[in-house]
């Protein structure tokens, strides 16, 4: 029955993935923990795992729908790991809550700015 | 709408969003869409789908340092259980990527600016 329900959830992830560009790890990681019975480590490795797999398919539709940057993408990706380090150092010396609280108000700002540019933006 | 800025600033802009979603992925796990889709909209102009579309083909190479830089293949990663729960997920996101195509940009945005609260509430809460 949770394998059920992790097959559920993965694909759900996977449906997000393609609507609105993320990896899908949001959802992987919890159906993995919590319905596979994985550690939060392996969790999290597994999940990057599935996020590359769901990333390549899903990149490679929308490049077929003309929706994909491929120079601006690969920018993206390459540099990447300086913020992974950057990231690590922070973890290191900041409190973890503040830091969630940081990333909570950030997306919080984010979500208004693009609620906001829709809203305004002309219609299609 | 064109992107308005030079090809200096543009790489300088990439740059740093290359950076950010690093830093999210190394800090929280995840992060890496969540944060380029919106910056690339915001600073480039993208259209929804353009951002969405570039997203995941950085991502693709995001998750690749990340699982490298995990040492994840060498033992944390359950690789038969990843690939059998990667069929619904890739089922999942061929399904999204063409309903995508069918739906106004804006709707993107919308959904976007969901995920977004939720995991908002998900971090204040945990």
């Amino acid at each position: 029955m949770s394998e059920l329900a992790a097959v559920l959830i993965c694909f759900a992830g996977g449906m997000t993935g393609g609507l609105v560009g993320v990896g899908g790890g949001v959802l992987f990681v919890p159906a993995l923990t919590v319905f596979i019975g994985l550690s939060q480590v392996e969790g999290e490795s597994t999940s990057l795992l599935m996020i590359v797999v769901v990333a390549i398919v899903g990149a490679y539709r929308q490049h077929g729908y003309g929706n994909v940057r491929l120079r601006e993408a690969l920018i993206i990706g390459a540099l990447s790991p300086v913020g992974v380090l950057i990231g690590v150092a922070l973890a290191n010396h900041l409190s973890e809550r503040a830091l969630q609280l940081a990333f909570a108000a950030l997306a919080l700002f984010m979500a208004a700015q693009l609620v906001r540019r829709a809203r305004t933006a002309a219609p299609e | 709408m064109p992107a308005s800025v030079s090809p200096d600033h543009a790489l300088l802009k990439l740059a740093a969003i290359g950076t950010v979603a690093g830093i999210f992925s190394g800090l929280f796990g995840v992060g890496g869409g969540t944060v380029i889709v919106p910056l690339l909209i915001f600073w480039f102009g993208y259209g929804e789908r353009l951002a969405t579309g570039t997203s995941l083909a950085a991502i693709v190479i995001i998750g690749l340092f990340g699982a490298l830089a995990q040492g994840g293949f060498y033992g944390n990663v359950h690789v038969a259980t990843g690939l059998l729960l990667s069929i619904p997920a890739v089922v999942g996101v061929v399904l999204g990527t063409a309903i995508q195509q069918r739906i106004p940009q804006r709707a993107v945005s919308y959904l976007f600016a969901l995920l977004l609260v939720a995991i908002a509430v998900e971090l204040i809460l945990s």
